[in-house]
């Protein structure tokens, strides 16, 4: 098994993988006026974007939601909306890393396995940024609930596997397949409205409905809105075979990594 | 510490079809569907510690590729290369440096992609400033740097530790004179200490100043290895090779190894260097007047002949070279059997050494047009001071002393 070895040598470059994510997010906003703060700006427009749309316009109300809670369903919706944010950015980002630091690649020698650490932690900063603030928006408008909260914490872990594991096998064959890039940039549009994050599940017809349990991501942002909305914890025999396919794409991801590390800087 | 082994290194790149074919060879059963094309083939060689070996080859003869498999950028296809010690590579000097950062924020982000960590790097970064000289700069961003500025922070980070391994590549050509010879005697400093250095240059003086040996890469494999003037003779001959032209190698008397090559249809039958009298002689007096001559033997009709010759020293640096386009005493329509005999008389105004004469028999001013025949070594001569007070150099520039004191 290689795996020490690759560990070893993120060990001897963690300088690098920390320097790498703080200078991606310094890079980003340095030359902006308002720096930092358009990483909550954007998001934030999201929100209300979603918000305004569907709880305003289309005066979508959660199904069995009291009526006075009249942040219900903003709630539902970020459960789901920012938890797919940091899905999505991890595989967009990781299937294009190896292509998008191809001159690093090819003429430094490095240990390559420091890239999707580097696209993990990128999007975790994100996601903290925009996490917190709801989080905060959860404490000051009384929804917060309770000690269950930090049950999204291992509902996170898996998520970032299954990221990952995706992220991993899309960018290595990426490098060798162009298509592919195309392809999960289409794929993850799709697969973002066959989960149910902007409706709630309950406006489906029951045959679909079954068709969820094969949908990993409907699982996981199940479980996110069970804690946020509900308050309850997290139906965690659900999520197991979730986390077992995450591991399984890791290891396949990894495999797949060693094996073609050689071939890909060919390539590049 | 300090030894690269390189054993039987080769490196192929696969090549498909079609785009297909790649997908069909990674999940049908039937075997490869790739076919190898290979850059380098049977590279065997071996770099001892405190050594310095230069790398020559033209372009596309396989030396990126070599130094990248060495530095473990790229994967062998064939062999490996084993390695003692802490190495450092001056590839790509700047690579990965960020426009919008400033350079000292470049100089952690380089750092870090040489495996150092923060607090290594400042400790070091004083003395990194100090090097790059580059004042106030240092806090600007990369992207008001012109390119000498980025080169000079980039060696001082890629240079700032003593390595066991020093791989250099053609960077020290880029900055300004000043900054290359500070960059030249930190690698000469390395070197005292101890570092193994591996060059890669087109620059002769480089390779004959710096290295103990050469290798010279040619279509991917190791043409040849020896002492650096050995392979940079070798080496200019291989640029001037027409498609009917010879490289051999002759052995002189002394054990050189004398480079001859060229179509061959006209050549050197004698060399002599006579002193006053008309005689042969090896070693001449500082300042006294001699006379090269040079016979050649036309093969063949040559509609323009050109004899030039150069002087070098021990190293192989010309001390003096023309040729008689330049001196325009070209001849003529020179039929095959005639013998030309070239007599050149000058004082010998050089300082005492060893030197040798290489000569060339071509229609215009340079090798590259007709190269009938390039000899290096044709003639080594040494020159001795005998009646003149002690002097320094290798030129003899006597000067006429005139003192006033009032």
């Amino acid at each position: 098994m290689i795996a020490p070895l690759m560990l070893r040598g993120l060990w001897a470059y963690r300088g690098f993988v920390f320097g790498s994510v703080k200078r991606e997010f310094q890079a980003k906003y340095m030359n902006a006026m308002l720096g930092a703060l358009w990483s909550l700006l954007s998001p934030l427009a999201m929100i209300v974007v979603y918000t305004v749309i569907f709880a305003e316009v289309m005066h979508s109300k959660l199904p069995g939601a009291a009526a006075d809670a009249r942040f219900a369903y903003s709630i539902y919706l970020c459960a789901g909306v920012l938890t797919w944010g940091l899905f999505a950015e991890i595989i967009a980002r990781a299937q294009s890393m190896f292509i998008e630091q191809a001159n690093l690649i090819k003429k430094i020698s490095f240990p390559r396995i420091c890239l999707p650490l580097i696209v993990v932690l990128n999007a975790l900063v994100n996601f903290g940024i925009i996490f917190g603030l709801f989080t905060l928006f959860l404490l000051a408008s009384g929804s917060f609930p309770g000690a269950v909260f930090f049950a999204v914490i291992p509902v996170l872990a898996i998520q970032l596997l299954l990221a990952l594991g995706i992220g991993m096998i899309a960018g290595v064959l990426n490098v060798f397949f162009r298509d592919v890039g195309q392809f999960v940039t289409i794929a993850m549009q799709f697969w973002f409205w066959l989960t149910p994050v902007v409706y709630p599940v309950t406006i489906l017809p029951p045959e679909v409905r079954e068709l969820l349990g094969w949908n990993p991501m409907a699982r996981l942002v199940e479980a996110y809105q069970q804690v946020l909305v509900k308050g309850v914890a997290p139906d965690w025999m659900s999520l197991l075979p979730v986390l077992v396919l995450a591991l399984l794409l890791c290891v396949l991801g990894l495999r797949l990594f060693r094996r073609r590390a050689g071939e890909m800087v060919d390539e590049l | 510490m300090g030894r690269i082994v390189v054993s039987n290194l080769g490196k192929a790149y696969r090549q498909y079809p079609t785009r297909w074919s790649r997908l069909a060879e990674w999940v049908l059963p039937g075997g490869p569907r790739h076919t190898l094309k290979w850059v380098l083939r049977d590279i065997s060689f071996t770099v001892q510690p405190g050594e310095a070996v230069g790398l020559i080859g033209i372009n596309g003869a396989g030396k990126s590729t070599l130094l990248k498999l060495i530095t473990g950028t790229t994967q062998p296809t064939a062999g490996g290369v084993h390695m003692e010690g802490r190495v450092a590579a001056l590839l790509e000097l700047g690579m990965g440096f960020h426009p919008d950062f400033t350079g000292r924020q470049n100089v952690f982000m380089a750092g870090q992609l040489l495996g150092m960590t923060v607090e290594e790097i400042q400790q070091l970064m004083p003395q990194i400033e100090a090097f790059a000289e580059i004042g106030d700069y240092m806090d600007q961003p990369v992207r008001v740097y012109s390119s000498g500025m980025q080169m000079r922070v980039a060696f001082s980070v890629a240079t700032a530790r003593r390595p066991d391994i020093l791989i250099v590549d053609e960077a020290l050509s880029v900055g300004d004179a000043y900054f290359q010879h500070k960059s030249f005697d930190r690698i000469r400093s390395f070197r005292r200490h101890g570092t193994t250095l591996l060059l890669v240059s087109h620059d002769k003086q480089a390779i004959q100043s710096l290295c103990d040996r050469a290798l010279l890469l040619d279509g991917g494999r190791l043409a040849k290895e020896g002492l650096p003037e050995e392979i940079m003779d070798y080496y200019n001959a291989l640029i001037a090779e027409r498609e009917n032209a010879t490289v051999r190698l002759n052995a002189t008397p002394e054990g050189r190894m004398q480079t001859v090559s060229g179509t061959g249809e006209a050549t050197v039958a004698d060399i002599a260097l006579l002193d006053e009298s008309g005689q042969r002689v090896e070693v001449v007096d500082v300042g006294s007047e001699v006379t090269l001559e040079v016979k050649v033997a036309a093969k063949a009709h040559i509609p323009r002949m050109v004899l030039g010759y150069m002087i070098k020293d021990r190293l192989g640096q010309p001390m003096y070279g023309t040729n008689t386009h330049l001196k325009e005493l070209p001849l003529e329509s020179v039929e095959a059997g005639e013998e030309v005999t070239y007599r050149f008389r000058f004082p010998m105004n050089l300082g005492p050494g060893t030197y040798s004469v290489a000569t060339a028999i071509v229609s215009t001013e340079t090798h590259l047009v007709n190269n009938y025949e390039w000899r290096d070594l044709a003639l080594v001569f040494t020159v001795m001071n005998m009646r003149r007070p002690h002097f320094e150099g290798s030129a003899w520039l006597d000067p006429v002393i005139e003192i006033h004191r009032p």
